[in-house]
């Protein structure tokens, strides 16, 4: 068998990302604790000016306060949808070669298929109101 | 220093010198934003440090190193210091891997009374095969330090900027990542190397089992990927977070959307993020559409003979073509941030809920009917 395969990355191949994130996470690091270093010291450690920022009026709310379930039904069709769109990228990236082998009409079938399923999902999730903000 | 140690030198240098790139890009694009802005409103803007207003932002930096630190009453001391250091990390990670320029071809050479070479030098941090799936991973992880700052900041408006930040970067790379498919039928592979490689010379294309050329137009993607050219560029606002979708930080509403409680050279931090994203966006649109580093009409061996009559060095003239050729995506990058500097001051902020059904119910069935439609026309093209 002489098949090519694309040269898949391997830990080594991915070794300059490695020294690039721990780079930036110096970079980053000696950024925050210098600046955090230089800057003046708060001595006085005045409460109203560590309080969390409500356009100068006494706080009513802190950051934990209860958020609203439409963003966790978007988080939840994100990831289906993302898996879904994950699924054409090998398929598209083989696409020209099948059309020039003579495969491509079965090609564009199965896709057909599973891009009518994406297709009739979406439908779905529009008439059931789930993608509405009101 | 040996033959190797030179090389890996050389590489680790580079990954840093364009994340450099990034970072000193800030200022520039600050400057031109503010100043940009000022004029689009009829206004002045910043004129008084330096020529043109230029250190404005240099004069900024140092007053930003010396304010004063402090932690939110009720913050989260780690996400709250991690959120800028991870706001850096996709946009340097993305811009890395994207090709810059050609490939450098040093033959052997003396220097130091030692042989070096010869070595191949790419114009990018690395090259990794599957460049599109990594940078769409990459940059995925912009959402992290939204969330992460947000969350640490313990303050009501950073926490709705966050969660609306994550759902409108969320949404919006759907349709990005399915506008992507289009380029990726159309070329055949994940690496921007090749693809670029492909628009280089005329517009040429398969329409039933015959071949057209038009010789007055490039091949650039742009003519076979109108829709997803278009689809992509909305996108990408979206997620580099810029009007009309910066509802993350919505002045109006949320006072400063996730990085209210930030100030100083942690904020700085978020806006190299941010323009790194754009950045990123601009140079991904370049190399997707218009043709990457190339220029019409000139090969690299054309150009480098070019550089050979005038210089008369091999590695001169190696050098002077690569660098040309990044000028030309250079060129590119800054006609793209400019318009999206343009298009941050001349169009209002959308609704929320507008934004919402914009990305799911048009630019997600658009992107999809861009996916049907090339997959047919390949289809029909490649009949005889």
């Amino acid at each position: 068998m002489n098949t090519v395969v694309a040269a898949a990355p391997s830990a080594v191949g991915l070794l300059p990302v490695i020294i690039m994130i721990f780079i930036l996470l110096a970079f980053g690091a000696v950024i925050v604790i210098g600046t955090s270093l230089l800057g003046p010291k708060n001595k006085r450690n005045n409460p109203a000016q560590l309080m969390p920022y409500e356009c100068g009026v006494p706080g009513t709310d802190t950051g934990d306060s209860k958020i609203s379930i439409k963003f966790y039904l978007t988080a939840i069709l994100f990831i289906l949808f993302d898996i879904e769109i994950i699924f054409m990228y090998p398929w598209a990236v083989r696409f020209m070669d099948s059309l020039k082998d003579g495969t491509g009409g079965y090609m564009l079938g199965v896709m057909g298929v599973f891009v009518a399923l994406f297709a009739v999902g979406l439908l779905w999730e529009v008439k059931s109101k789930a993608l509405d903000w009101k | 220093m040996g033959k190797d140690g030179f090389e890996i030198t050389v590489n680790i240098a580079k990954m840093f010198v364009i994340f450099l790139m990034m970072v000193q890009a800030v200022p520039i694009l600050v400057w031109l934003e503010r100043r940009g802005s000022a004029f689009i409103q009829n206004r002045t803007g910043p004129n008084r440090v330096g020529p043109l207003g230029l250190i404005q932002l240099l004069a900024d930096a140092v007053k930003f190193l010396f304010k004063q630190p402090f932690l939110p009453a009720k913050g989260v001391a780690p996400l709250y210091y991690f959120a800028p250091v991870m706001a850096l990390i996709p946009g340097a990670l993305a811009l890395n891997s994207i090709p810059l320029s050609t490939p450098i071809k040093i033959e052997p050479f003396e220097m130091l009374g030692q042989m070096w070479g010869p070595y191949t030098f790419l114009f990018q941090g690395y090259d990794i095969g599957i460049g599109i799936v990594f940078i769409l991973g990459i940059s995925s992880l912009g959402v992290y330090s939204i969330l992460l700052a947000g969350w640490g900041s313990s303050n009501k408006y950073s926490l709705m900027g966050a969660v609306r930040g994550a759902a409108q970067g969320i949404s919006y790379e759907l349709a990005l990542s399915l506008a992507l498919v289009g380029i990726l039928m159309v070329y055949g592979t994940f690496s921007f190397k090749e693809i670029v490689e492909s628009q280089q010379g005329v517009l040429t294309f398969m329409a039933f089992g015959k071949e057209y050329v038009i010789s007055f137009l490039p091949n650039w993607g742009i003519f076979y990927q109108p829709l997803g050219a278009l689809i992509f560029f909305a996108a990408t606002f979206a997620e580099a977070n810029r009007l009309p979708f910066d509802l993350p930080e919505a002045e109006g509403e949320l006072v400063a959307g996730f990085h209210t409680e930030y100030g100083g050279f942690n904020l700085l931090l978020f806006y190299i993020g941010e323009y790194g994203h754009m950045m990123v966006a601009s140079a991904l649109l370049a190399t997707f559409y218009f043709g990457g580093y190339s220029i019409p009409g000139v090969t690299p061996e054309e150009m480098n003979a070019f550089w050979m009559a005038k210089v008369a060095s091999v590695n001169g003239s190696a050098i002077l073509t690569a660098v040309t050729f990044h000028l030309a995506l250079l060129a590119r990058v800054a006609i793209f941030l400019w318009i999206f500097i343009h298009v941050r001051w001349t169009l209002p902020r959308f609704r929320y809920d507008q934004l919402m059904s914009l990305g799911w119910k048009t630019m997600l069935p658009w992107a999809l009917v861009n996916v049907v439609v090339t997959a047919i026309w390949l289809w029909l093209g490649h009949r005889a």
